[in-house]
């Protein structure tokens, strides 16, 4: 697989190293009542959906960016990779 | 139809024209009293179980594609009950006994074969590290022997002992690991289950199910609806697809693996061998051809075919290991969907929804598990009580904190 890195380019995908679903960059509130079950929910449980995947990549061997690839379980394509900075921040993250 | 060697000698002289099909291809009835989704190994195993030791109710294994066609038809066909931690090892022993015992029951050539699986290792923490697996195997009525370098040696010449870097320190034999023909494991659980009035309905995708004040009553087909009573769950990589249709999120990842098969060569690796400094397991068909297999692909998939970087790292391992490899031309290559758990463990549990049950999370180590998931699932169908190797088999140990991490490398799907 070949992702298409927002900075640096086409780079193979042995350079990076995975992490999993995209939604990891949602991290529940530790403050919140509800803390255990949102910390045991994001920790354990997954989507895990055949077809379009949003997912976290490190490119380990590169510039140790994090990217969010969009790519398809069912056929490997990679539809769009964006800077997991910039989706975080989309989603508030890191104010 | 029962086999024999008598059978065989009467076949052979009248022409052979008297084999019948292994097993029925009936239309699915209405309603059963047991409806298990899924007919790879696990499934039929736990059909063969619910009506050869359990219920004697009326079962149904429903199938989207063939039976066998998927993770029991592309694994390496190992089996073995090395594992370390008191939640794993006394099943895994069970189901290593269950094979022992496996063809006789099913009367069905399953070619197992006990011929040794040993894990090599490389470093002084390993060997320290083995010792405490061997023990713990030994403590729960398994088998298991330290060879030092020169007993290993003794076995398999051919491997790559002075490495500078990884060099073979010795390795933990389970002499009665071995390996199994895996087909076969599908077609004796087919048979048998089919023998004892189990309907095997092939072409029959489960898309949904029907529930109500949170009760299931069936399940909706590509070929109708099917009432049931009880319903089983056991698809492997297709866990989170078909639990999903029952509003449940699971604790798993699918991801693909990859195995690999050599040219046929004549006899050269008695047992299993597997390699202690990369991730590597090779073993010998009995047409001759190596078996082998490495990790994951690592990312999630559900296409059954992966991707060369994985390839080249398997053949790495494989050639640091056994040199002589470097000569040998590859046959065919093939992926699986694993369901990787979170802990690296499965589940053999019951679901909020009364009547739904759950057999998954089998990772990339449930071909050996095949006899006993399919018993202790058959016990939770039929009893509502678990089997007492499976107890710790639940859904909600992560929320428990009870863990069954072998590896302990945390809620990581890909590492386990």
């Amino acid at each position: 697989m070949i992702i298409n890195h927002p900075i640096l380019g086409p780079r193979d995908a042995q350079e990076f190293t995975y992490l999993g679903d995209a939604n990891l960059i949602d991290r529940p509130d530790w403050r919140a009542e509800n803390a255990i079950k949102a910390f045991h929910d994001y920790l354990h449980l997954r989507d895990n959906p055949a077809g379009e995947h949003r997912e976290l990549w490190f490119h380990e061997q590169g510039d140790r960016s994090w990217l969010v690839v969009t790519r398809d379980t069912l056929t490997h394509e990679i539809t769009s990779v964006e800077l997991a900075r910039d989706v975080a921040r989309e989603r508030g993250r890191g104010k | 139809m029962t086999y024999s060697a008598f059978r065989i000698l009467k076949e052979a002289l009248t022409g052979h024209k008297g084999w019948g099909p292994q097993w029925r291809d009936p239309v699915p009835q209405p309603d059963y009293d047991y409806v298990i989704v899924g007919g790879g190994g696990h499934g039929l195993a736990t059909a063969y179980y619910l009506a050869s030791k359990f219920d004697q109710g009326r079962i149904a294994v429903l199938e989207k594609r063939w039976i066998g066609g998927g993770n029991v038809g592309r694994n390496t066909t190992i089996i073995r009950s090395n594992y370390l931690l008191d939640g794993n090892e006394p099943f895994y022993e069970f189901s290593l006994k269950l094979w022992e015992g496996l063809e006789r029951d099913l009367n069905y050539n399953a070619m197992v074969s006990q011929r040794g699986v040993l894990n090599l290792v490389h470093t002084d923490a390993q060997r320290d590290s083995a010792r405490r697996r061997g023990n713990a195997m030994i403590l729960n009525g398994s088998d298991a022997e330290l060879l030092d370098a020169d007993g290993v040696r003794a076995m398999y010449p051919f491997l790559n002992f002075e490495d500078a870097r990884f060099p073979i320190k010795g390795g933990l034999l389970q002499r009665r690991g071995g390996t199994a023909r895996h087909d076969a494991v599908a077609w004796g659980y087919a048979r048998g289950a089919d023998r004892r009035g189990v309907d095997i309905i092939q072409n029959c995708e489960v898309t949904g199910f029907r529930i109500k004040d949170g009760k299931v009553l069936g399940v909706e087909t590509s070929r109708g609806y099917i009432a049931a009573d009880k319903v089983g769950v056991a698809v492997a990589g297709s866990s989170s697809r078909v639990m999903e249709t029952a509003g449940m999120r699971l604790p798993i990842e699918s991801h693909v693996l990859q195995a690999f098969v050599s040219e046929g060569l004549k006899p050269t690796i008695s047992g299993v061998i597997t390699y202690g400094a990369g991730h590597f397991y090779c073993s010998q068909s009995d047409k001759g051809g190596l078996v082998f297999g490495g990790d994951i692909d690592m990312y999630n998939s559900y296409a059954q075919r992966g991707n060369l970087p994985a390839v080249e790292d398997v053949m790495e391992s494989g050639i640091s290991l056994i040199p002589a490899l470097g000569r040998v031309r590859l046959l065919r290559s093939w992926g699986g969907i694993m369901d990787m758990s979170m802990d690296g463990s499965p589940f053999i549990d019951r679901t909020h929804i009364e009547g739904l049950y759950f057999n998954g999370g089998w990772c990339y180590g449930g071909f050996k598990a095949t006899p006993a998931s399919g018993y202790c699932f058959a016990h939770l169908l039929a009893t509502d009580r678990r089997h007492e190797t499976a107890t710790a088999y639940r859904l909600d140990r992560f929320r428990r904190g009870c863990m069954i991490d072998e590896k302990g490398q945390g809620a990581q799907p890909n590492l386990h």
